[in-house]
Parts: C-alpha cells; structure tokens; sequence
C-alpha cells in the first residue's frame, strides 16, 4: 500500500441530531421507545400485583399499601400516559407498515393525534377513577 | 496466491443472521393483540384499584378475567422482551456488554412472566388459599 492510505481525510460529516430543529415526529418517535422503555416497569409492577395477591392478603394489603400512596399514584399517572401513548404511536407504526401516511402531513397528522388522545384518554381514566372512588 | 473462491463463497456467512423477520413479526403479532388486551387492563386496574383483598380473589376466580389477565402478561412479557432487545442491540456496542444485557432482559422477562402466570393461575384455581 502507498502513503495514500496513512493520510486521514476528514469527511463532511451530516448535522448531528443536538443541531436539528425537533419535530414532532421526530419527538414522539424517542418518545415512543421511552415509553415502552417505562412501561417495561409498569409489566413488573403488574407481575407484582398478582404475586402479592398469590401470597396472600398481607402481601397484598403491603403491595395496594405502597401504589395507593402519593409516590404509587404518581407512577400510576405517568404509567397511564405511557401506555395510552405507546398505544396510539404503536397504531401509528401499525399504520404505516402498511405504507399508508408515511408523506410529511400525515405523519405529522399522526403525531399530533397520538399526542391528543394520549393526553384525553388519560385525563378521563384518571376522571373515571376519581368518580368510582378508586383513586 | 490466486484465490478462486467466488464472491458468492466469500460474502455467505457475513450477513444477516436470517431470523429479522420472525422478531419482526412477533413485534406486530404481540402489538396487535395487545391493543384490546391493555384497554381491558385499564378498566380492571380502575376495579381493582378500589378492591380489598376478597374482592380481588373474586374477581380472578372468572374465567374471564384470569384468561385474559394470563395473555395480557404473558403477551405483555413477550412484546417488551421484543422491544427492549431493540434498545439494547441499538445503543448497547461492547460485544460481552451486549450478550450481558440481553441474557439479562430475557431472564428477567422469563422469570417475572412465569411467576405471575403462575400466580394468577394459582389465585384462579384456589380461589385464594394460600
């Protein structure tokens, strides 16, 4: 080989995602997968339930104990977000494995109706629960 | 030396592992059955939310609501076993690191899935003795 191999050139490199303007496809995208990401917890918090219960009513009673405090709601909220988001963004990506509303507006469409019904479907979740007294 | 292997030979073996599709599929089989199991899991989590202990075990004793808890964890286990392998693989380089993280999701996934399958079963079918 000649010296040509030894001389590093330094190539243009593209603009890096902290120099791109955020858009909402881009966004609810990264969201997406840090949703999945907590709603990894959320499926062991589930598991937990049905241990607790399977041991028994001390365990379960500990268990109902720890998510009906303040801290136990809280994640429940973010959890209900989580997963009505990841629902609709899922349906989304289901969408368009199908090679329908891929084109800018309709994806951009999709973004903000992910994002709308995320937020709707919680806020009555959380309003059902206050009227059914199971908050 | 003169190689006479044909390009075919050298490229084989150096691609895809070959099995994309199936995780591909199980990623969008789970998701699709997930869509009406986790909406029915909002509204058994809003039931049990106000239920004590007797009330929960009753509700597990119908059929019903043991079947459907039982697929939404186990496809729920299955879906997020899928998903976080993505992750890992997608930001996780170091080879040992990698193999580490992916034992480890897989694991955790089997095992917290068996033990609640098995709960639920057990609370189920016994009516909550214990």
């Amino acid at each position: 080989m000649s010296d040509a191999s030894k001389t590093i050139r330094v190539r243009p490199t593209s603009p890096h995602v902290q120099v791109w303007r955020w858009h909402l496809t881009a966004l609810t995208s990264i969201a997406h997968r840090i949703t999945g990401v907590g709603l990894y917890v959320g499926t062991l918090i589930l598991a937990g339930w049905a241990i607790s219960l399977a041991m028994g009513p001390e365990a379960y009673g500990a268990f109902m104990g720890v998510m009906g405090s303040v801290l136990g709601k809280l994640v429940m909220f973010a959890l209900s977000l989580a997963v009505f988001f990841h629902l609709a963004k899922g349906v989304q990506h289901l969408i368009w494995d199908t090679g329908v509303g891929l084109k800018l507006q309709a994806a951009n469409a999709g973004a903000v109706a992910t994002v709308a019904f995320a937020i709707v479907a919680t806020i009555v979740v959380w309003i059902i629960a206050a009227m059914t007294g199971a908050l | 030396m003169a190689d006479f292997r044909t390009p075919f030979s050298r490229a084989q073996g150096l691609g895809a592992a070959g099995h994309g599709v199936g995780h591909w599929i199980t990623e969008r089989v789970t998701s699709i059955a997930l869509i009406p199991l986790v909406l029915w899991g909002v509204f058994a989590v809003l039931r049990l939310a106000r239920s004590d202990y007797d009330m929960a075990v009753a509700w597990l004793a119908s059929p019903i609501n043991a079947v459907l808890l039982a697929l939404l964890t186990v496809i729920s286990f299955m879906h997020m076993n899928s998903g976080m392998r993505v992750v890992i693989e997608d930001y996780i380089h170091r080879k040992i690191t990698k193999a580490a993280l992916l034992l480890l999701n897989l694991f955790v996934c089997a095992l917290f899935g068996a033990l609640a399958l098995f709960s639920i079963l057990k609370v189920a079918l016994s009516g909550g003795a214990y």
